[in-house]
């Protein structure tokens, strides 16, 4: 059994006025220690797939499961799935004003904690894990008494995010195109984050548009998704292939 | 079709913890107004003559008046013949007393309520039941407790006594210190100022009434607390505090009424005088009983506030969180007539269900330099109104006057309104005049971007609507603000499905 169990997932993107299929038949398998790299191109599917998988309103699954560790996740309110370990990075993270980022992640925590029967972390010892990790990531600790995100530059909502990931520490982590908007520096900073993720219990889905990401965060496996369907898959070398020759031949 | 996770929350009902009732005797005047139960209210506290006289002529200024019909709520006529004008606890008909005499039954109701009547418990910090939010609860807090028309007990009067402060219930202020009473009832808010001060002077019960001699700095909060308890009765308290030189306090009030089908009136008027330099910061915990999910029952909160910076440098801070009541009816007020005078008022108004609020302020500058600061934020959810009103007015006296305006609206769902009617009168152009308003929502995106960490759903919304009030909040007392956010939390269940 792998950590991530995707198989034949068939869902649709709910508006007002229609209900349009956009996953039609989607496999993926990732096991504990794995990273996962997905790319593909524009509109093909790859925030539907990481949509789903966490359960942010305004979906439909039509058919096919997803489950972690066995448990299923498609029937879970988004909150259960994030308690039982699936972590989204969101690709363009939200403000909450007035909510300051501390709060937040002591919200998180706990909720955490609560809800898989932990005891509550020491205030203490969590605001100096905290400041720890901000300062890896070369964030300012004065960012966290502001408002998460608010007025964060785009680079810097994407650092917190991969903050978020190292403290709550899930079992899955799904990177929705957490490199884009960083610059040279800030890309090896957020993958040094991602790396000092990766362990042997843990799994990354890595969504991309740029091999250049894949220097830094070497992934086990690429996969093209292409009209709702994972049409290739193949190891890193993939996304090199796909940098020269682009997604015309696949297709 | 999925429904949108925020449409979801705005439906079922809502939890009101200090609803229950108190079975107790109580002493009731028959339903109606007219001259004799003026008479009546006033003898019952053996009054003197001149507030006899002041009543009736407020009743008579009263019956000239007509019911308001300009705010943004609706509600059908009130027949104010039906309503019962005083009642009182029969154990407490011989009016205040000591502690260790107030009838077991009402004290217990204070413990449910979380309110420390008992000094000593106070004193170790010892809060009865954390349950009943929205209560003022905490270590060093003197407290007037107002029982339907009586106020049954006051704490803490020796240690204030011996820094100075009056603080005691109105009633017994008239008996004890006349000439401050006659000097400053009806100077901020005259009898015939609207229609319901003019019928809260004709009929007023109780209220507290404080007194903070020349630079002495209070050396405790001040509080209140308010309940309404029987049926049929309106509330009709009044506060008078005065800040002499250079003096400091801050004051706080809370209520509650048990969950009734029928409306219940609350006409309360509270006058506020700071002299030169004095300073006074008056925070409201409101949460009378809201009315139930499809708007039966509630209180209607009809009050009028105002507060008058009477000498230079006085400084007058009005701090709300609005969460109960069918209906409010409300614009705490600052007349800026000290030189150097300052005004804020900082409020917090949640709607949810049914529930109507037409509130704001008024900021009357009228010495030079005077500043005020307005940051009014209002909730709405369910399929309730929320409405800002309020009036800048630079006096032509009101040389380089100040003010600055925020005006947010958040809403939870789409039954909702908000509306903002912010109204200025400048008459010198030497003012400076700032408005700032916005309308937000909590968004699905925020929801999920909290539930995406673990956070569930109802936690959530209480976090963005607290972090949407984090200015006004950071004006109250430590201690109350703590109730405040657990106050939202509880006003917000209702909206959580
Ligand atoms: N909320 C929505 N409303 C309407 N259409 C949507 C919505 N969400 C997704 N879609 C549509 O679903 C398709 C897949 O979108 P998705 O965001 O999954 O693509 P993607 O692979 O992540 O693309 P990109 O590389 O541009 O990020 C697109 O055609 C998109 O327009
Ligand atoms: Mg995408």
């Amino acid at each position: 059994m792998s950590l991530l169990d995707v198989s034949d997932l068939h869902a649709s993107v709910v508006t007002d006025d229609q209900t349009q299929p956009i996953l039609k038949g989607l496999n993926l398998a990732v096991a504990a220690g794995e990273v996962h790299a997905i790319m593909g191109p524009n509109g093909s599917g790859k925030s539907t797939l990481a949509n789903v998988l966490s359960g942010r309103p305004g979906y439909q699954v039509d058919n096919g499961a997803a489950t972690l560790d066995g448990t299923g996740l498609l029937e879970l309110e988004p909150y259960e799935r994030a308690q039982l370990g699936v972590f989204l990075a969101f690709p363009y993270p939200v403000e909450i004003p007035g909510v300051s980022n501390m709060e937040f992640l002591k919200a998180s925590i706990d909720s955490l904690a609560r809800a898989r029967g932990d005891a509550q972390p020491n205030t203490a010892q969590f605001i100096r894990q905290v400041r720890e990790l901000a300062s890896s990531l070369d964030l300012d600790p004065a960012f966290l008494k502001r408002g998460v995100n608010e007025g964060f530059s785009g680079g810097e909502k994407k650092r917190n995010e991969i903050m978020q990931l190292l403290l709550l520490d899930p079992k899955l982590a799904v990177l929705d195109e957490t490199d884009s908007g960083l610059d040279i520096d800030a890309l090896k900073v957020v993958a040094a984050g991602v790396n000092r993720f990766r362990n042997a219990s843990n799994g990354v889905v890595l969504i991309t548009h740029y091999q250049r990401l894949l220097d830094y965060i070497v992934p086990d496996f690429v996969h093209v998704l292409s009209n709702g369907r994972i049409i290739e898959s193949g190891d890193k070398n993939l996304a090199l292939e796909l940098e020269a020759k682009g997604y015309a031949w696949l297709t | 079709m999925t429904k949108s996770s925020v449409d979801q929350l705005v439906e079922a009902g809502s939890e009101y913890h200090a609803g229950f009732v108190t079975d107790v005797e109580s002493e009731t005047l028959r339903p109606g107004l007219d001259e004799s139960v003026v008479e009546y209210i006033s003898a019952r506290k053996g009054e003197p003559e001149w507030l006899t006289q002041w009543r009736l002529q407020a009743y008579a200024q009263w019956q000239q008046m007509r019911e308001p019909t300009w705010a943004h709520v609706h509600y059908p006529p009130i027949n104010f013949q039906s309503i019962s004008y005083y009642s009182a606890p029969k154990s407490q008909t011989d009016g205040p007393r000591s502690l260790d005499e107030v009838d077991p039954e009402l004290l217990r109701t204070y413990e449910k309520l979380g309110i420390p009547l008992h000094e000593q418990a106070a004193l170790a910090g010892v809060v009865a039941d954390p349950a009943a939010v929205g209560t003022p609860a905490g270590a060093n807090v003197a407290v007037d407790v107002v029982f339907d028309s009586v106020s049954i007990a006051t704490t803490f009067k020796e240690t204030l006594a011996e820094a100075g402060v009056i603080f005691c219930p109105i009633s017994e202020a008239v008996h004890s210190h006349p000439e401050l009473v006659q000097k400053y009832l009806g100077s901020v808010i005259p009898q015939r100022d609207n229609y319901y001060a003019a019928l809260n002077s004709a009929v007023f019960s109780d209220g507290s009434f404080v007194y903070i001699p020349k630079g002495v700095r209070c050396p405790m909060e001040l509080s209140t607390y308010f309940r309404i308890n029987e049926r049929n009765t309106g509330q009709f308290e009044r506060t008078l505090i005065i800040a002499d030189e250079g003096s400091h306090v801050s004051y706080l009030e809370g209520c509650t009424a048990p969950m009734r089908d029928e409306n219940q009136l609350h006409a309360a008027v509270v006058e506020l005088v700071a002299l030169g330099d004095a300073e006074i910061k008056y925070s409201t915990v409101q949460n009378w009983y809201p009315g139930d999910e499809n708007g039966k029952g509630g209180i209607y909160n009809f009050v009028t506030k105002r507060g008058v910076c009477a000498g230079p440098r006085a400084k007058i801070s009005w701090t709300q969180v609005e969460t109960g009541s069918a209906i409010t009816w409300k614009y705490p007020s600052v007349v800026l007539r000290g030189d150097d005078s300052v005004g804020e008022f900082y409020s917090v108004a949640l709607t949810n269900n049914r529930q109507q609020a037409d509130t704001g302020t008024k900021m009357i500058h009228m010495g030079k330099n005077t500043k005020s600061t307005i940051v009014s934020k209002g909730i709405s959810a369910g399929g309730s109104e929320n409405c800002y009103r309020g009036l800048v007015r630079i006096s032509p006296t009101a040389q380089n006057a100040r003010n600055f305006t925020q005006c947010d609206s958040l809403l939870i769902g789409d039954r909702c309104g908000a509306h903002t009617f912010p109204y200025i009168e400048n008459k010198n152009n030497s003012a400076t005049i700032e408005h700032e308003a916005s309308t937000s929502k909590v968004s699905d995106d925020q929801l999920f971007a909290c539930q995406q960490r673990g956070i569930e759903t109802e936690q959530a919304v209480s976090m963005i609507v607290n972090g949407f009030c984090k200015e006004v909040f950071r004006e109250l007392p430590m201690e109350f603000a703590v109730e405040a956010g657990k106050l939202l939390e509880v006003s917000l269940e209702g909206a959580v499905g």
